[in-house]
């Protein structure tokens, strides 16, 4: 009989505590995190890697990729993509740019209005996601193309230029392209959304919500989540992420760029994959989402320091991305199995 | 056996719950439903048995507020309902169970317990999700149908067998107020433990005064754990009984459409005649 076997207690204590650890989705990724600047700081010595400059040098590199990896994780485990982010990074760091430099508005009106149209772009890619039904990479395939021809239109017709130079100073100067030592004032910044994104996730009936709409949306549906509310919502946060990161390098190199943020769009989700996040949703975590960004930060940097050709770095990366998912797809058959 | 009886002694007194009076459900030029009549009543087990196709599907959808009949009646604790959407059905306390229990493998069983419906404490920019309350109430409600190898709350619901899995789904349906359980086709894609896993639940809820509408092909699974039998074939109620009145190969035959079995009978016996050597 099934239900005369003897109950066995789970172990408790230490033993106990490691396992739980060990199924977390961002287990894999701290072991990444780890071995990656274990490997840099051992094999860079005395060239300054671990000092702090050196710190500063990653997590400079880091805190970008890291603003926007984490709204980007969120995303992916609500089960949507976005590849407009990069050409938003480009447009906001334009409207700052021509804002202030060819309307001369006060640069708070142009951060104003950078937020507003990332917005926009955000619910207009998650209410055309979700009510069509066609797939979010091809939905925002299309309004990446839109907003790169609108900013390099707009540059070239008020400035006569793709790149726009921009001077600031003052409250919002200090706010987003401070430094402290060597250290930027974006990897608090950093910090900020990351802490933010892991207590919505983790701890609010909205982070339950993006779980269960990213690993079966009919099912969540069925359960009374709104999962339509649920998309539009990631859709508009990773909007904005890419908007708070277009400021920060508008102001941070004095200039605006339409083609600035390209690399954003694959190395976000490369981050938010080595973090352990499921490409097709439902699973994963903020704090992979950080830890992801450190390996690809640390790698990109520590190439630097080894003093090998650094076309070498993205061979790394793909390796490494390569080996993380591997290892995060064996952790979440671990946590399937036990 | 006691038990049993003393059960069906109280429904004499109790109304149905949920009734369907000459229901007829027409899609376009196809007749899915052709006057069906039946009853469901609290602390029973009826069960929905027919073939593919023979209409239990959209006669469970029905209950459940996805489609609307075409023409009959259909009444809830005696007074004449229509459901415009499954939430209105839910509301009422109509929950349907389909074969995959709508569980999400890779979150906790607290948090699958809870999707949608999450508890909270604080207010504000701090308000969160009760993790503790729903820690405890989750394996509480699983562990009162009968379900003890689930002991933590944080394990993921991938980890859970069929079975176990059905009685997430179970225990959450009533925990949210259902008064009427569909379980449609619980059995279906489970090894013989696992379905004795699931008619053990039914029995338990079945016992808490819950009516159970239980769709299956399986004669066996139906007989085993049903009050009460409405047999579809091709949308119509071919037969309607009481635990008792018929016997599993009455049954099965009603199921198969009785002459088709007799000729399938014939047929294999015409096979095995042509492989058996002339001697």
């Amino acid at each position: 009989m099934i239900g005369s076997q003897p109950v066995s207690p789970r172990p408790i204590g230490g033993r106990h505590r490691l396992r739980r650890m060990i199924y977390r989705p961002e287990f894999g990724a701290l072991l990444a995190a780890l071995v990656v600047y274990g490997f840099f700081a051992w094999g860079t010595r005395g060239n300054g890697f671990v000092t702090l400059n050196g710190t500063a040098s990653w997590m400079n590199s880091t805190a970008e990729l890291g603003i926007l990896a984490v709204p980007v994780a969120l995303l992916l485990i609500g089960g949507e993509f976005d590849l407009s982010i990069g050409a938003m990074v480009g447009m906001t760091s334009i409207i700052l740019a021509a804002g202030t430099t060819h309307y001369e508005l006060p640069i708070g009106i142009s951060i104003l209005t950078a937020v507003l149209v990332g917005a926009a772009v955000g619910l207009i890619n998650g209410f055309t996601t979700v009510k069509t039904g066609l797939p979010s990479f091809i939905v925002t395939l299309g309004m990446m193309m839109a907003i790169l021809g609108t900013s390099l239109g707009l540059a070239r017709t008020l400035v006569g230029s793709p790149i726009v130079s921009l001077n600031t100073e003052g409250f919002f100067e200090s706010l987003f392209a401070s430094r402290w030592r060597q250290f930027n004032v974006s990897i608090l910044w950093w910090f900020a959304v990351a802490a933010l994104a892991t207590w919505v996730l983790a701890r609010t009936r909205t982070g339950n919500w993006i779980l269960a709409t990213g690993g079966d949306t009919q099912a969540a549906r069925e359960a009374g989540v709104p999962t339509d509310r649920v998309k539009i919502g990631l859709f508009v946060a990773v909007s904005l992420g890419a908007v708070l990161v277009g400021v920060i390098q508008a102001l941070e190199f004095n200039s605006g760029d339409v083609s600035r943020g390209t690399a954003f769009i694959f190395n976000t989700i490369i981050a938010s994959v080595i973090g352990g996040v499921l490409l097709r949703g439902g699973y994963g975590s903020a704090v992979g989402a950080v830890l992801g960004a450190t390996t690809f930060g640390v790698v990109s940097v520590g190439i630097f320091y080894t003093g090998w050709e650094t076309d070498w770095a993205q061979l790394f990366l793909g390796v490494l991305l390569f080996a993380a998912v591997l290892a995060n797809s064996f952790f979440r058959k671990l946590a399937l199995s036990r | 056996m006691t038990e049993h009886q003393a059960s069906e002694h109280v429904h004499e007194v109790l109304p149905p719950i949920l009734e369907l009076q000459s229901v007829t459900k027409r899609f376009d030029n196809v007749l899915a439903l052709h006057d069906v009549s039946m009853q469901i009543n609290p602390g029973e087990v009826h069960c929905l048995l027919g073939d593919n196709g023979a209409g239990k599907s959209t006669l469970i959808k029905i209950f459940s507020g996805v489609h609307q009949q075409t023409s009959g009646n259909m009444c809830l604790e005696g007074a004449s309902i229509s459901f415009a959407n499954p939430r209105e059905a839910r509301d009422r306390g109509i929950a349907t169970v389909h074969q995959g229990a709508g569980v999400l493998p890779l979150m906790s069983v607290a948090r699958n317990f809870f999707v949608g419906s999450e508890p909270t404490r604080g207010k504000g920019v701090l308000r969160r999700m009760d993790m503790a309350e729903a820690r405890r109430v989750s394996l509480e409600q699983i562990q009162a149908l009968g379900i003890r190898r689930v002991e933590d709350a944080d394990q993921l619901v991938g980890t859970l067998s069929g079975g176990e899995r059905q009685a997430l789904a179970i225990s959450r349906a009533l925990y949210f107020g259902a008064r009427v359980l569909i379980l449609d086709e619980p059995t279906a894609a489970l090894g013989v433990r696992e379905a004795q896993t699931v008619l053990k639940l039914i029995r338990r809820v079945r016992h808490r005064g819950v009516a159970v509408v239980l769709v299956t092909h399986n004669a066996y699974h139906a007989l085993a754990v049903g009050d009460r039998f409405t047999i579809l074939i091709h949308g119509e109620a071919a037969d309607s009984f009481v635990q008792g009145e018929r016997t599993r190969e009455e049954v099965l035959n009603l199921m198969a459409g009785g002459e088709e079995l007799e000729d399938l009978q014939l047929e294999l016996e015409e096979i095995d005649a042509e492989f058996t050597p002339s001697a």
